[in-house]
C-alpha cells in the first residue's frame, strides 16, 4: 500500500463517531424504532461502535443488524474470482424500523444500491438513512449520505483505506495511491 | 477460491478445499431460502436449464427453486429416456440449449457419462443432476452440508451407507465427498447390491447391517427400487426389510444422537422404519431446504462471476 | 507377364522357417523366387524395401465388412481398401449383415461384390444358425458349396448349448471350423463395459469375465463331446485362457483368437466414457491383457485377427449406454501390436507372422500364408521404423471409431501385394 497521508486516528476517528451518534439521536428525535445495520466488512464494526456509543448517551442498546451485499452487487460478472459470501445476520424485523445503515467509506454510491436492494428484500423500513465515516466523492449514483464522519475530496487516483482495530487492529484512516493498472473506479 | 472446473460433473474430481467452499458458501443462501422474499438479484439475466431424461420432481424443482431464487430465469425440458434411443440426438439437443442461450444445464439421465457428453459439446456450465450409476453430486453436497450443519464437522465421522450400494449414484458421489472430507465411511448392503472393488475407495464392506451401525455417527439410508428384486438382486421386498430396514432397534446401536439421513423419496417400512424417519434423529425434510440452499451456491459460483 | 521384385528386405516366413535378407521375385500370381540379387527384365516393377519385413500375406479371419445391409457403416469396397492399407491380403467377413448370410444367396452376392469392387481376397463365414438366432441350423452345406469358410453366429453367442453342439457335430462333414463368440447374456445382463473397479467408478453396467469364461467352457466340451473344430473369437480373459490350456492339452480341437485392442487397452480407456473404447468382449483388466499377451507369444493363442466393426460416427456420438459395441480397427491392427509388442521385444516378428498369415490360412483352409516358391503372390511388407499418428480422418474404412485416434505408432505397412497385383504402396490404395 502507497501511503501518501494519514486522515485520521483513533483519536479523531472516535470523536466523528461520536457526533455521528449525536446526530443520528438528535434527527430521529431519540431512540425509538431506531435500528443499526452495518454493511460487512468494515461497515460492521463501525455500526457496533454506534451501538455503544448511544447506549452511553440514551442507556439504550439499539438492535443490530449485519448485512452482505455480495448477492446484490452489480459488477459481479465482472469479478473474477467470486467474492465469498458470507451471511446476513438481522435478527429482527426491519418493517416500520427506523434503519440506519453503516458503512466506511461512500464512494460511487453503488454498494448503498445494492444495500439498499438487499434491505428492501428484508422488509419494509419506514426509513432508511445513511451513516459514513468518509465520504470521499465521484458518485455514481443519485445517493448522499445523512451522517458523514469526514468529507475527503480525492482523485480517482487515491483510495481511502479505513482501518479498524477488530479487523485490522489499528483505528485509523490512510489515503494512498492506487497502482497504475487498477487504477479507476 | 473458485471452483476449477466450469462444470460440476462428479465428486470425483473435486478437491476438499472446493467442496468446502461450496459448504461455506450454502450457508449464507439457507438464510435467503428462510426470508419473506426469497430473491436476490445475483443470477438476473442468467438462463438455467434443466435437462431431465428421468422423472424426478423433486431434483428438478430444487434446482428450479434455487435458480428462480438467485434470480435467474429457467427452463424445465422433460423427455423419457424410453424416447432417448429414436429421439433427438443429445449433440442436436445441446446444440439447441446453446442458441437459446443456457448459462448452466443441469442434467439427468439414465445413462453414465451423459453430463461429460453434453460438457464437451456445450459452453454453458453443465451440473450433473444425477447420471445412471455414476454420481449425483448435489444430493452428496446436501447430505455433507447436512451433516456439518447438525453434527459441527465431517472429519472423523463414522456414516454408515445403508442399501443398495451398486445401483446408487447418491452412494458413489457420498463416498467421494465423504472421504474426502475425512469421515470414515461404511457401506452395507446385501452382497449382491455391493459393487466389484468398492473397498478400493476407501470405504469398509459391511453384509450385516447390525455389525456397521456400531459406533455410527451418520446413517444415510438409500431409497430400494422395486425392480431390483425382480432382476432377482434379492429374494423379496419382505426379506430386504427383515434384513436391511433401518428400525429403532438397530438405531440404538448407532451412537446416542447419530443423524439419519434418506435422499428420498421415501419407501416407509420398507428400507426405513416410519418411526425412524419421523423421529428425533431424523434429518429427512431439512435436507430438502438444504438441497435449495447447496444448489443456490453452486449455480451461484459456476456462473454467478465473470469467467 | 507383371514381374514385381522386392529388393533386401528382411523375409520372414514361418511357413518354411525362414528368416533372412533376400530379394522376393514375383512373377504374375505366384512367388516366383526368393534369393539374393535377383535378376530382373525390363518389365519388372522394382519395390526397394531395405529395411523392411517381407512377410507372406496378413489374413485376418474377423471382420465386418456390413455389405448388405449396412452399407452406411462399411462396403465391401471401403472395408477391403481398409484391409490393403491396414496390409492384410485377406479377410474373412462375418455374417452379421441384413439379411443375414444364413444362405448361398448372401453368400454368393458377397463374393460376387468381392470380385467387382474388392481389393483384397474376402471370404464370406456363414451363419451357424437361421437368422443366426441360434435356435435352428443354417443350411450348412449349402454355405459351404457357395464359398463359406466357416460358420458363425458372430455378434451373438449361441445360448443354447444342443444347437452348438449339433453344429460342432455336422459340420464334421465338411472339416470347417464353428467360430464362437462365447458370452453368456444372462450374466452380461445388459453391461456396457469389463465389471471390476473401473465400471464401479463409472457407473457403467459391468461385463463379468465369468460371462466369456461359462461359454468357453461349455463350448470347449462340446467339441470335445462332438469332435468338431472350435475356434473361439476374440478371447479376452486369463480365465478363458486356462480353459483353452486344459482343452488343448486333451487334445480338444480348437483354436482361439486375440484382437489388438485386448492386446493394449485394458478398462481404464473407458475412463471418460469415450465410445471408440465400447466393444464386446470388453477391454479387460491389466491382469487379463498381461495374460493374452503371453497366450500369444507363447502360441496358446494361435490367431490374431481385428474384429474390425465400423460404425458411422452417429451412431457412436451418443452416450455409452446407447453407443454399438466395436472398433474399427483393420488400419491401425499391425502397427499396435508391432509398437507395443514386437518393438518391446514382447513378440516376434516370427510369431506375429505366424499368428497373422500362417494360422488363419491353415484354420480356414484358404490358401496364403507362405512365402514359398509357386505359392499364390499374397504379400505384407511392414516398415518398423515409420512412425506417424493415428488419423481416422485418412482411414479408408467409413468407421472411424477409433479409440487410438492421435496415437503415435510405428511399424506401419508399407507394401500389399494380392495374387501378384500391387494394391497398396507407402499406405495409399492403388484401386
Amino acid at each position: 500500500m502507497n501511503v501518501k497521508a494519514q486522515i485520521m486516528d483513533a483519536d479523531k476517528m472516535r470523536r466523528a463517531l461520536v457526533r455521528i451518534a449525536h446526530e443520528i439521536l438528535e434527527r430521529n428525535k431519540g431512540t425509538e424504532n431506531l435500528v443499526l445495520v452495518g454493511i460487512r466488512r468494515r461497515g460492521v464494526p463501525l455500526a457496533k461502535r454506534l451501538q455503544r456509543i448511544i447506549e452511553e448517551i440514551e442507556g439504550v442498546k439499539l438492535p443490530l443488524g449485519v448485512l452482505d451485499i455480495t448477492l446484490y452487487r452489480d459488477d459481479l460478472t465482472t469479478l473474477s474470482p467470486h467474492p465469498v459470501i458470507h451471511s446476513t445476520e438481522i435478527p429482527f424485523n426491519i418493517t416500520g424500523k427506523k434503519v440506519v445503515l453503516v458503512d466506511d467509506v461512500l464512494f460511487t454510491g453503488r454498494t448503498v444500491r445494492a444495500a439498499l436492494d438487499a434491505l428492501m428484500d428484508l422488509g419494509r423500513p419506514r426509513s432508511i438513512q445513511l451513516a459514513v465515516l468518509i465520504d470521499r466523492g465521484h458518485r455514481e449514483l443519485p445517493i448522499r449520505a445523512d451522517y458523514v464522519g469526514k468529507n475527503v475530496p480525492t482523485s480517482l487516483k487515491e483510495e481511502i483505506a479505513v482501518q479498524v482495530k477488530e479487523i485490522d487492529g489499528v483505528d485509523q484512516v490512510l489515503i494512498c495511491a492506487v497502482p497504475e493498472r487498477t487504477a479507476g473506479p | 477460491m473458485v471452483l476449477k472446473s466450469k462444470h460440476l460433473l462428479g465428486l470425483k474430481d473435486l478437491t476438499r478445499q472446493e467442496i468446502e467452499l461450496i459448504l461455506d458458501t450454502a450457508g449464507p443462501m439457507k438464510e435467503i431460502i428462510q426470508r419473506d422474499i426469497k430473491k436476490v438479484p445475483t443470477l438476473r439475466g442468467k438462463l438455467v436449464v434443466t435437462l431431465f431424461y428421468e422423472p424426478s420432481t423433486r431434483t428438478r424443482t430444487s434446482f428450479e427453486l434455487a435458480a428462480k431464487y438467485m434470480g435467474a430465469d429457467t427452463v424445465s425440458i422433460a423427455t423419457s429416456t424410453s424416447s432417448v434411443a429414436k429421439g433427438e440426438s443429445l449433440r442436436d439437443t445441446a446444440q439447441t440449449l446453446a442458441a437459446m442461450g443456457a448459462d448452466a444445464v443441469i442434467i439427468r439421465h439414465s445413462a453414465a457419462g451423459s453430463p461429460v457428453l453434453l460438457a464437451r459439446y456445450i459452453k454453458a456450465s453443465v451440473i450433473n443432476g444425477g447420471d445412471g450409476m455414476h454420481e449425483h453430486p448435489t444430493q452428496a453436497l446436501l447430505d455433507m452440508f447436512t451433516i456439518r450443519e447438525k453434527m459441527g464437522r465431517i472429519e472423523g465421522l463414522k456414516v454408515v451407507i445403508l442399501g443398495d450400494i451398486l445401483h446408487s449414484r447418491v452412494a458413489r458421489s457420498n463416498i467421494w465427498g465423504l472421504t474426502k472430507m475425512g469421515a470414515e465411511v461404511r457401506v452395507v448392503g446385501p452382497p449382491t447390491l455391493i459393487p466389484e472393488g468398492i473397498e478400493n475407495l476407501g470405504v469398509k464392506v459391511f453384509y450385516r447391517v447390525e455389525e456397521a451401525l456400531r459406533g455410527a455417527d451418520v446413517v444415510n439410508v438409500l431409497r430400494i427400487q422395486r425392480e431390483r428384486q425382480k432382476k432377482g438382486l434379492f429374494p423379496s421386498l419382505r426379506e430386504y426389510a427383515l434384513l436391511y430396514q433401518l428400525t429403532p432397534e438397530r438405531l440404538r446401536l448407532a451412537k446416542p444422537g447419530a443423524l439419519v439421513l434418506h435422499p428420498g423419496p421415501m419407501n416407509r417400512g420398507i428400507e426405513i422404519s416410519p418411526a425412524v424417519a419421523d423421529g428425533l434423529q431424523s434429518a429427512i425434510t431439512e435436507q430438502v431446504t438444504n438441497g435449495v440452499a447447496v444448489r443456490m451456491a453452486l449455480l451461484y459460483l459456476l456462473i454467478g462471476g465473470g469467467r | 507377364m507383371m514381374k514385381i521384385l522386392l529388393r533386401g528386405g528382411r523375409v520372414i516366413d514361418p511357413s518354411q522357417d525362414l528368416d533372412k535378407v533376400a530379394d522376393v521375385l514375383v512373377s504374375g500370381d505366384r512367388i516366383a523366387a526368393i534369393g539374393e540379387n535377383l535378376e530382373k527384365d525390363r518389365e519388372t516393377k522394382v519395390l526397394d524395401v531395405g529395411g523392411c519385413i517381407v512377410a507372406p500375406g496378413f489374413i485376418d479371419m474377423h471382420v465386418h465388412l456390413r455389405e448388405p445391409g449396412y452399407e452406411q457403416k462399411e462396403t465391401i469396397a471401403t472395408g477391403t481398401r481398409a484391409a490393403a492399407a491396414g496390409g492384410f491380403t485377406a479377410v474373412a467377413c462375418m455374417p452379421n449383415t441384413q439379411p443375414v448370410a444364413d444362405n448361398a444367396a448372401v453368400i454368393a452376392y458377397i463374393r460376387e461384390r468381392a470380385r467387382a469392387v474388392g481389393v483384397v481376397r474376402v471370404y464370406p463365414i456363414g451363419a451357424l444358425s437361421k437368422g443366426s438366432k441360434g435356435e435352428e441350423l443354417a443350411e450348412i452345406y449349402d454355405l459351404v458349396e457357395a464359398g463359406a469358410v466357416a460358420i458363425s453366429d458372430d455378434g451373438n453367442p449361441v445360448m443354447n448349448a444342443e444347437v452348438m453342439r449339433r453344429a460342432l457335430e455336422y459340420t464334421r462333414l465338411f472339416n470347417i471350423p464353428v467360430i464362437s463368440h462365447c458370452e453368456d447374456l444372462n450374466l452380461t445382463a445388459g453391461g456396457v463395459m469389463h465389471e471390476g473397479f473401473v465400471s464401479t467408478i463409472l457407473g457403467l453396467r459391468g461385463i463379468p469375465a465369468a460371462s466369456e469364461q461359462v461359454m468357453v467352457a461349455r463350448d470347449v466340451i462340446l467339441a470335445g463331446l462332438t469332435g468338431g473344430r472350435l475356434h473361439l473369437a476374440h478371447l479376452s480373459s486369463a480365465g478363458s485362457l486356462h480353459i483353452l490350456k486344459e482343452a488343448k492339452s486333451k487334445g480338444v480341437k480348437v483354436t482361439a483368437e486375440v484382437t489388438p485392442h485386448h492386446l493394449c487397452l485394458t478398462d481404464e480407456a473407458v475412463i471418460g466414457y469415450d465410445t471408440t473404447t465400447k466393444v464386446n468382449p470388453p477391454l479387460r483388466s491389466e491382469e487379463d491383457r498381461q495374460a493374452l499377451e503371453e497366450a500369444l507369444r507363447d502360441g496358446l493363442l494361435d490367431v490374431l485377427a481385428t474384429d474390425h466393426a465400423p460404425h458411422t460416427e452417429e451412431e457412436k456420438d451418443v452416450e455409452y449406454d446407447i453407443a454399438p459395441f466395436g472398433i474399427s480397427g483393420l488400419e491401425t491392427a499391425i502397427p499396435l501390436v508391432v509398437t507395443r509388442l514386437v518393438e518391446k521385444g514382447r513378440l516376434s516378428w516370427q510369431r506375429l507372422i505366424e499368428a497373422w498369415s500362417c494360422r488363419p490360412a491353415s484354420i480356414l483352409n484358404i490358401p496364403g500364408g507362405s512365402l514359398k516358391e509357386g505359392s499364390i503372390a499374397d504379400i505384407t511388407v511392414i516398415a518398423p521404423d515409420w512412425e506417424k499418428e493415428v488419423d481416422v480422418d485418412t482411414f479408408y474404412s467409413l468407421g472411424k471409431n477409433s479409440p487410438f485416434q492421435g496415437l503415435k505408432l510405428k511399424g506401419w505397412p508399407l507394401v500389399t501385394i494380392v495374387a501378384g497385383r500391387l494394391v497398396m504402396e507407402n499406405g495409399r490404395v492403388l484401386y
